[in-house]
């Protein structure tokens, strides 16, 4: 971008409902209940129950409406289409971190911020992939904000989880693989191989698969596992969130093999503690040298980091000559030293 | 070195035991003696010794990756490793090593010793430059020397013995002592029949479990017992064969050096005798505190002085090996006498004594000298089943200790530091405070254990929030959470701020219903302080 004069203007600013910008009198992904709020994605840490309006991706609109209930006034809006909210031009661009998944562009008087709320580089078959949008100020997010995490290609990891499901079925075994229930479900269902045998789900997971499947993403057939009465779950594989696991539910499924899915998975110590099997290492956010490199190519003068290692990824920017600042977030289980697991739920 | 990190992937990834032992004797059967002398040597945490400063490995690994120190310690922060940090951070180069583990340890890793710095950093990012991640994580590994992978000595000799259909007490005993990981050896391991020629060799000490519930009501009529006091010393093990002396401590240290005066005494027992006892520090026919004992462990140089603050002597509890002959087998009963008589050769002063028996004819007149276990400076009583054996290992059933009840303190958590091994990335180490007369936190004891995973989760979020300063490894914190800590022993001790050393704190419980105020006084815990001491 070119360089402006004004580089002091604050079109965005930290209240303690979240990131508000005055002039457009809206919010970016608040904390709080406000009258009007812009969110990037349907997460519960950036998607708030109880605000009077709300504007979203119009591919995000049924995972948002099965987050906020029917009544809330939901205004979606096609990525890359311009509102203007008080003269203040507002534009959602993929991010490619879930279905539905923006970056929020602020454009007012020449000046454009775009705040990337959660983001991953890699393609993903379940939603729209990243693109960089340039802009004066760049709000990052830094979950994976230090250089131990580095992704493989998401290919590979499907081919580790496929090998892995065989493996179990040909021990007569069932599967289950623990993943967020939001994003990162639907991601390994799309990226698995369905033919090595059934594949069943969580509540959780299948309403948001009808979400994303109402949304026109094509899944695997899943089959809810309580609709169903006794079944021989031997080589079958079961996608469920963390939190289902060490509780009785799981003692349906008999002898089985336990995986989680999570970029938190990069590090022994996370996986052990965790208590599973297996670890794979699959994320929905940027790795190190995606931040870094997103933060570059947006051509940003200045960077807000937010959400993560904050202060770790905005001293590093600082070494490599940009000028970057963290941002408190409002959580304090989602601050950069929070151990590993607090932040495994990775929202 | 393939097959090896395929081993360790394995054992790492799985929480089960009979998943390791398939996959441990899965990796024996296959692999080359070579190979697996090695593998067996650092599974059962032996090493050599370092070449390099970890210090310098982090160094020169945040060069090659090309980030500062700073970030290096951030992300060493995260995973609590640093074996595995380097693994991390080092870019990919898509290299994977076809070199065999043997040849990585003998020629790559033994050769670092004693060059100049320079050099070895040239060799140490050549070869991680040839390693896939998972092998450098475990060249890491071998470097450093930390191997923690879940795996116990035992569990490695039982996939052994499946693999050699020996018994587990055999191999066992074979790998006892010193030994070189060479495929001779490593062949003579597994050979059903082999000359011991080892005169060094210890056997494998039998440990007891603490009783559960009232022995009385457990384990029968008393006269089937032999029961003894349960020492606070350092259990080893005195050999004397083809006229030489070891003393191994149960550490599997070699520590005939150290003891010099019950080395002088063993020197006049009788050719192929090997006795099971415990080291103590002992005057005027009194046992010393633990604390005395510290003072000689490890102290390699030993003046006259310390040799007449503090003797130490050998109080024999058990007979193994007796004519050059194994009497494990023998019942105790047999042993004891045998023993017994053996030890009435020397002198009543020492410093080999016979571990005096607790004559009783009840239960209740145990019960009754146990409580006088304090006074006597032991931590309670040992029971041995009469015709019990000499077996390996902590096995139920035969022996039994019989602890008197703990000591327990209210204290405050004032500082942490990392675990280690799955605990690497959560701060579970923690150091404990009570009031001084002044109002001020005192460091009293350090704990490791006794939270549920739930709970250490908790704590180390709020040590995370809560750090008021880092000092290396070492954070500050907050004083607000209150434990329940139990302690066995307490002795006065100059070297602890607080004046005390206490003898195997752990947490009981985290008192969330006690406020900061009402941990405990230093005032309370002196008055623990034995009267004598
Ligand atoms: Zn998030
Ligand atoms: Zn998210």
């Amino acid at each position: 971008m070119t360089t402006r004069n004004n580089r002091t203007s604050l079109l965005l600013t930290l209240t303690e409902y979240g990131l508000y910008c005055a002039v457009g009198d809206f919010y970016i992904d608040p904390w709080q209940p406000v009258p009007r709020a812009v969110v990037t994605h349907a997460h519960s840490d950036h998607c708030v129950y109880g605000c009077q309006t709300y504007l979203v991706a119009q591919a995000g609109e049924h995972v948002c409406r099965m987050r906020l209930g029917e009544t809330a006034l939901l205004q979606t809006v096609a990525y890359g289409e311009a509102t203007y909210l008080n003269g203040v031009r507002v534009s959602l661009h993929p991010a490619g971190h879930i279905l539905g998944s923006a970056q929020i562009r602020v454009e007012y008087q020449g000046e454009v911020w775009v705040v990337s709320g959660d983001y991953k580089r890699e393609a993903d078959a379940t939603c729209a992939s990243f693109e960089v949008i340039p802009c004066h100020h760049f709000i990052s997010e830094a979950t994976f904000g230090l250089p131990i995490y580095h992704w493989q290609p998401s290919q590979a990891i499907f081919a580790q989880i496929n090998q892995w499901w065989r493996n179990n079925a040909e021990h007569g075994k069932a599967t289950i693989l623990y993943c967020y229930a939001l994003g990162k479900a639907q991601r390994v269902l799309a990226g698995i191989d369905a033919s090595i045998g059934r594949v069943f789900t969580h509540g959780a997971v299948e309403r948001l698969n009808q979400a994303y499947r109402a949304s026109g993403v094509a899944l695997p057939e899943t089959v809810y596992a309580m609709s169903v009465g006794k079944v021989d779950y031997r080589g079958a594989l079961i996608i469920a969130p963390v939190s289902a696991r060490a509780t009785s539910w799981v003692n349906r499924f008999g002898d089985h093999a336990s995986g989680f899915a999570s970029g938190w998975m990069r590090i022994r110590g996370a996986r052990r503690q965790r208590a599973v099997d297996r670890g794979f290492v699959l994320s929905d956010h940027a790795d190190w040298d995606g931040l870094l490199a997103t933060i570059k190519a947006t051509g940003a003068e200045r960077v807000g980091v937010t959400h993560g290692y904050t202060a770790v990824l905005a001293r590093r920017l600082l070494e490599l000559g940009i000028d970057a600042y963290a941002i408190e977030t409002r959580y304090r289980g989602e601050t950069n030293d929070a151990s590993e697991a607090e932040l495994a739920s990775e929202t | 070195m393939k097959a090896f990190a395929d081993l360790y992937t394995t054992l790492d990834e799985t929480n089960k035991t009979n998943a390791k032992i398939e996959a441990l004797r899965a990796y024996f059967q296959g692999a080359p003696p070579a190979d697996a002398a090695w593998v067996l040597y650092f599974l059962i945490g032996r090493r050599p010794r370092r070449a390099i400063a970890v210090r310098k490995l982090a160094e020169w690994a945040a060069q090659e990756a090309d980030i500062p120190d700073w970030l290096f310690s951030e992300s060493y922060d995260a995973v609590g490793d640093i074996a595995e940090t380097i693994a991390l951070i080092l870019p990919e180069t898509g290299a994977v090593s076809e070199l065999s583990l043997h040849d990585w340890v003998e020629a790559r890793l033994l050769g670092l010793q004693g060059l100049p710095e320079p050099e070895q950093r040239t060799l140490i990012l050549q070869a991680w430059r040839e390693q896939s991640r998972q092998q450098r994580f475990i060249w890491n590994k071998l470097i450093t020397g930390e191997f923690r992978v879940g795996v116990s000595q035992k569990l490695v000799t039982r996939a052994l013995a499946e693999v050699s259909g020996l018994d587990e007490a055999t191999l066992a005993h074979r790998l006892m002592g010193q030994w070189e990981p060479t495929p001779a050896f490593y062949q003579a391991l597994l050979a059903s029949e082999v000359q011991d020629a080892q005169i060094s060799r210890p056997y494998p000490f039998f440990l007891a479990y603490p009783i559960e519930g009232d022995p009385a009501a457990t384990l029968g009529e008393i006269h089937e017992w032999q029961t003894e006091w349960k020492w606070d010393g350092i259990r080893a093990q005195l050999i004397r064969r083809a006229g030489e002396t070891f003393l191994w401590s149960r550490g599997e240290e070699l520590v005939t050096d150290r003891y010099p005066e019950v080395v002088a005494a063993a020197d006049q027992l009788p050719d192929g005798v090997v006795l099971d006892g415990e080291l103590l520090p002992w005057k005027a026919g009194l046992v010393l505190p633990f604390a005395k004992l510290q003072q000689r462990i490890g102290r390699k140089s030993l003046s006259r002085k310390l040799l007449g603050d503090v003797p130490v002597i050998f109080l024999a509890y058990d007979l193994l090996e007796y004519n050059g002959v194994d009497w494990r087998a023998q019942p105790l009963h047999q042993r004891r006498a045998q023993l017994t008589e053996i030890i009435q050769a020397f002198s009543q002063e020492g410093p080999l004594l016979l571990s005096p028996l607790v004559q009783v004819d009840s239960w209740a007149a145990l019960a009754e000298q146990r409580e006088e276990s304090r006074g006597r400076m032991v931590e309670g009583l040992m029971l041995k089943r009469i015709d019990s054996p000499y077996r390996v290992g902590r096995q139920r059933g035969d022996w039994w200790k019989w602890k008197i009840e703990p000591y327990t303190v209210d204290a405050v958590l004032i500082n942490a530091q990392r675990g280690s091994g799955k605990r690497a990335s959560l701060y579970t180490d923690y150091t404990f405070g009570v009031w001084d007369d002044a109002g001020n936190l005192i460091p009293f004891a350090k704990a490791y254990s006794g939270l549920t995973d739930a709970e250490i989760r908790q704590v180390d979020a709020f040590i995370r929030r809560n750090t008021l300063e880092k000092f290396g490894p070492v954070r500050t914190v907050k004083p607000e959470l209150v434990f329940e800590l139990a302690f066995e022993g307490i002795q006065q001790s100059s070297r602890h701020k607080s004046g005390i050393a206490v003898r195997f704190p752990r947490i009981l419980r985290w008192r969330q219903d006690k406020p900061l105020a009402e941990a405990d006084t230093l005032a309370t815990i002196r008055a623990m302080l034995p009267t004598e001491a």
